[in-house]
């Protein structure tokens, strides 16, 4: 394997409380491909935004660091970009502008304006919101929202994309519309992605990579699943496919176990807090998380992977 | 924080009760402020004469109008004179420039007393450069102490204790200093005005800085992530992202400062003696003749009316300029 695009060496992340130091993350190591598409999932409250954080250098981790093409991560910078959960577009600015203030900071030496102007609509074009361009965020729905903060992070031409939740505020279906349009940009673009999810199905079906994250506190990395499925991906035959079926239980399992019985197949085992888990994470979707929890005597029999599947 | 309510509370008041907006609740809206108002001059009208004073009977609201018509047509009158005044300096200048064509003419002012609607407009002039000087210092220097929170917690004691300030104890210090400070042959301004102008400026920043400097600090986190994934240098993340993300704010913020401004101002000029409709109501008030009572309800009734007006046009800026809106 060639040299790691982007690597987290030994992150270890605490914050100071008045009750003192809080434990968030604990020796993180992870190490990414140029063009792949990792999953951050865990329970609510785990350390995943803190690591995109670090990442995206808005937060310095405590111990051990983050490298981007042999460069020390210390500050936030557009080559990290990221897609806030909540599109975080300005209010005052069109989805035009709101691309502009982006294109216009990262390229304005580099493009001359009509350039520019090409390059922001080529983007709003990516993620078909070109229609709209003379709209305020506050006009159009929250899944175009995200889309134009999707075209925003995609027009500083990152070399990583970074989302947090990226669609954790919309409906389902719009949900599915973004995942298939980001799947296709991703692939033509090649783009290395990290994506925080609670979705099992969404991080199974974008991802090259899962990476499960343990539950806080002094949460680090429990297990990583890679996800050998071919591209592109269709979520309506692969619903049916034994291979993502057995990624999905992988993964459910991973979080069921952590769920019910923590320290269990687990290096750092914790004391976390199960009844307080199953309450953040109950206004989710039933497919996320919490799903396996009505079946808790299937942790113990270890199934092979195609009696799993009948369903 | 401080926020203006509408200053109509009977159209707040029908809007709750009937959410949508339905024909009934809007006639309502034109017919109940009528009969508000119709009720008030009822009761005036009512206890008016009951009340007897030094300079006779409270006025009535049919004295008040009689004398807004008087002092409109005194100001007509003072206007003609003017006219004629200047009229006839010109005709004399042209005769003396008919006899010797190199002769220098020039045209005084009349030097009538201000009538008031004169005093009106020195008002309006006097606060408007006070709250113009209030925000150009308030709005720059509430959006530094919004965005460093150790500036914020050095300017909190100064920003407190000063914010209740009357213009009443201000005053006098203000006009020794501008006194000693604004020396000048030949002045650009009135030392009156620029006493009235800086009183009405002390008073009327604070909630303009307040709001200014709350907006600020709440600009939403992601907003200033995006600035800082960006790196946008200090100047533009202030001018294009915490500036309009606290326009809100800000103007709530103007609203009540211009208020504030106004009524601070009337004050200043009746215990300054300096020009302007607080003037009017001393000298009316020192006149003392049986019309001066009803005299300075008019002014009573013109200074809310402008109060009233000012407001409104703030928020229609507010309107133009605030994205929220």
């Amino acid at each position: 394997m060639s040299k790691s695009h982007l690597e987290l060496t030994g992150v270890s992340m605490s914050f100071d409380t008045p009750q003192g130091p809080f434990q968030a993350l604990d020796t993180i190591n992870l190490k990414i491909r140029k063009g792949e598409f990792v999953s951050l999932i865990g329970h609510s409250g785990c350390g995943k935004s803190t690591v995109l954080n670090i990442v995206a250098g808005l937060l310095q981790a405590t111990k051990g660091g983050c490298v981007l093409d042999g460069h020390e991560v210390n500050t936030p910078g557009p080559e990290r970009a990221v897609v806030f959960q909540n599109h975080a577009l300005m209010p005052w600015l069109t989805v035009y502008e709101n691309v502009e203030l982006a294109v216009r900071q990262v390229f304005r030496k580099t493009m001359t304006k009509r350039e520019r102007t090409d390059w922001i609509l080529h983007n709003l074009e990516l993620v078909n919101m070109a229609h709209a361009r003379d709209k305020r965020p506050g006009e159009i729905s929250g899944g175009m929202a995200q889309r134009v903060g999707i075209a925003r992070a995609l027009s500083m031409r990152p070399s990583v994309l970074l989302m947090d939740e990226p669609f954790g505020a919309l409906d389902a279906l719009t949900r599915a519309h973004l995942q298939d349009a980001l799947m296709e940009i991703q692939q033509d673009l090649n783009s290395t992605v990290i994506m925080i999810t609670h979705d099992v199905d969404e991080a199974v079906l974008l991802s090259d990579r899962i990476v499960m994250m343990t539950n806080g506190p002094a949460a680090t990395v429990g297990e990583e699943l890679t996800i050998d499925l071919p591209r592109p991906r269709n979520r309506v035959t692969l619903a049916d496919d034994p291979e993502y079926v057995h990624y999905r239980q992988a993964v459910l399992r991973f979080l069921y176990e952590k769920q019910r019985f923590p320290g269990k197949g687990d290096k750092a085992p914790q004391a976390s807090t199960p009844t307080e888990e199953a309450d953040s994470t109950a206004p989710e979707s039933p497919v996320e998380v919490k799903a396996p929890e009505p079946q808790p005597t299937s942790a113990k029999t270890k199934k092979p992977v195609a009696t799993a599947v009948q369903n | 924080m401080s926020t203006l309510t509408s200053t109509n509370p009977l159209l707040q008041l029908i809007r709750r009760r009937y959410p949508d907006v339905t024909g009934k609740a809007l006639l309502q809206s034109v017919t109940l402020p009528v009969l508000g108002i119709a009720l008030f001059l009822i009761a005036w009208q009512l206890v008016a004469p009951q009340i007897n004073t030094s300079l006779g009977d409270f006025p009535t609201p049919a004295n008040v109008y009689e004398q807004a018509g008087q002092l409109w047509q005194e100001h007509q009158n003072e206007q003609d004179r003017a006219d004629r005044y200047v009229e006839m300096q010109e005709k004399r200048n042209a005769r003396i420039l008919a006899d010797n064509p190199d002769a220098e003419t020039r045209i005084r002012p009349y030097p009538g007393a201000p009538t008031f609607i004169d005093q009106i407009f020195t008002s309006l002039k006097t606060v408007l450069a006070g709250f113009f000087l209030a925000t150009i210092i308030a709005v720059p220097l509430g959006i530094m102490i919004g965005l460093n929170r150790y500036f914020a917690a050095a300017a909190n004691p100064i920003i407190q204790i000063f914010k209740p300030v009357s213009p009443l104890a201000w005053l006098p210090l203000v006009t020794m200093v501008v006194s000693a400070t604004y020396v000048s042959d030949d002045p650009m301004f009135e030392k009156s005005f620029i006493t009235s102008m800086v009183t009405v400026t002390l008073c009327s920043l604070w909630p303009t800085l307040i709001n200014t400097a709350t907006g600020v600090a709440q600009v939403n986190p992601d907003l200033v992530n995006v600035s800082k994934v960006l790196r946008l240098p200090f100047w533009t993340h202030a001018r294009k992202v915490v500036l309009p993300a606290a326009v809100p704010m800000i103007f709530t913020g103007l609203r009540v400062s211009l208020g504030i401004a106004w009524m601070v101002l009337i004050a200043a000029e009746m215990l300054a003696q300096n020009p302007g409709l607080g003037k009017f109501v001393w000298d009316e008030f020192q006149n003392g003749s049986s019309d001066s009572l009803s005299r300075i309800m008019v002014a009573v009734l013109a200074i809310g009316f402008i109060g009233y007006v000012l407001d409104r046009i703030m928020l229609m800026i507010q309107r133009k300029v605030a994205w929220d809106e």
